[in-house]
């Protein structure tokens, strides 16, 4: 049986029934098009689907779209003008963070959770700070120097 | 990678979530943070026809402080400690603990509450409650009853949860504040389940010590004598030796490399709470 739900994704208020067993992930993709979140693993495991719900990271594969009443769900496309994520995307650009892109939604919005709660992180810090968002292209070396480079820019903008 | 379908109620106080689990026809389960069950939904490897979810009830994510102890409603996340957002009467042993557990994403929704329902034996929370001699408040249709953590793990991913009850919240003793603690865990990557966890917890004013091996393939298991020598001082190629032959006696069935595995786990975390 369906169930009515109402949320905000990226500012805008939706009401809609949804079908228990609904992933947030597949809401968001498959009802509302927003497909910069993608899915991985579909266990929890991947990182690739993170978004925020009210403010923090959560993976939304494992987020069951009916709970979520009155939920603030913020996916990559709500942090198109947010200044910092602009930085991180250029940091990754710039130091070739990202091959296919499959990982590097997740990667971008843990990125920016990992630096709102540590402004100035050693190497080490990110990389335990992204452990739980797999990418199978780059190894990591361009990731951890982009967050690294994202930190310092963000620092002194 | 879906769920099967199953019906969904959202429970509004424990009272609710009770009646709802007691008239479900088939089988019911209570979502808490859902870092487990969901996933395990996904890979159907967990047949559940009527979900109940507590989190819309607040009494759950409560914490009460007495002088003795803090008690921790069961949908506290993992990262209210790690944040330092609840209090604390651990020196920072919880803290500790629940930074460490999987990642962010998973801590900002995954509950203390929820963690030691599942009781998997490698996970964080667990072992960490029985070395802190935590207890766990289950509310059922007959009432609530108290039960120290060590009776309430059977073994693996069973517990003495009854099919109508729900974990209420958390009672960790408070530690002396002159109280050490060590804390390691062995897991092939950063965020996964442990293949090996200790906790230590050494305080020599008061002459009390406690160390308590997890992730193995039972219920954590306090390791007595060891714990004495360690109070006692002992050097750490001795305390490495009664660990070995305490984990023999108590741990028949290991492998030689898994006792080797628990062994330095369980000196390291028992060197840490004298370095």
């Amino acid at each position: 049986m369906k169930e009515s739900v109402s949320l905000t994704v990226n500012g805008r208020p939706v009401e809609t029934t949804v079908e228990p067993r609904l992933s947030l992930a597949d809401f968001l993709r498959l009802e509302l098009r927003l497909t910069a979140t993608h899915l991985g693993c579909e266990h929890g495991v991947c990182g690739a689907c993170t978004v925020l719900i009210d403010g923090e990271p959560a993976r939304s594969c494992i987020a069951l779209t009916v709970s979520l009443r009155d939920a603030q769900i913020t996916t990559l496309e709500g942090l198109a003008d947010d200044p910092a994520m602009q930085v991180i995307k250029q940091a990754f650009h710039d130091k070739h963070g990202l091959q296919c892109g499959f990982c590097t939604s997740g990667m971008l919005i843990s990125t920016r959770d990992l630096l709102k709660r540590t402004p100035n992180p050693s190497e080490n810090t990110v990389r335990n700070g992204l452990s739980g968002n797999l990418c199978r292209c780059t190894g990591y070396q361009g990731i951890v120097r982009a967050v690294l480079k994202a930190a310092e820019d963000l620092a002194a903008s | 990678m879906k769920p099967a379908p199953f019906s969904y109620y959202r429970a509004t106080s424990v009272e609710d979530a009770i009646t709802a689990l007691s008239d479900a026809d088939g089988m019911a389960a209570v979502l808490a943070g859902g870092q487990s069950l969901v996933p395990m939904l996904n890979l159907r490897l967990s047949p559940v026809d009527h979900l109940i979810d507590l989190r819309p009830i607040t009494a759950l994510s409560r914490q009460e402080e007495t002088p003795e102890a803090i008690c921790y409603g069961a949908l506290t996340t993992h990262a209210a400690f790690e944040d330092g957002t609840v209090p604390d009467g651990t020196n920072g042993l919880m803290r500790y603990a629940a930074s460490h557990i999987a990642y962010r994403a998973v801590r900002n929704r995954g509950t203390l509450g929820g963690a030691l329902a599942l009781a998997d034996p490698a996970a964080d929370w667990l072992t960490t409650a029985v070395a802190l001699d935590a207890s766990v408040t289950l509310t059922g249709p007959d009432g609530q009853r108290y039960l120290a953590i060590a009776d309430f793990v059977v073994g693996p991913y069973y517990t003495q949860i009854a099919e109508h009850e729900i974990i209420d919240s958390v009672v960790v003793p408070r530690r002396s504040a002159t109280e050490r603690w060590g804390y390691y865990k062995v897991a092939p990557k950063v965020g996964e389940y442990a293949k090996s966890l200790a906790v230590a917890l050494v305080d020599s004013e008061k002459a009390s010590a406690r160390l308590v091996i997890g992730a193995w393939s039972d219920v954590p298991l306090a390791l007595e004598a060891s714990a004495s020598a360690l109070l006692d001082g002992a050097k750490q190629n001795d305390l490495s030796m009664i660990v070995k032959n305490e984990l023999d006696l108590k741990m028949p069935s290991l492998s030689p490399a898994e006792r080797r595995l628990h062994t330095a786990t369980a000196v390291r975390a028992a060197e840490q709470t004298r370095s």
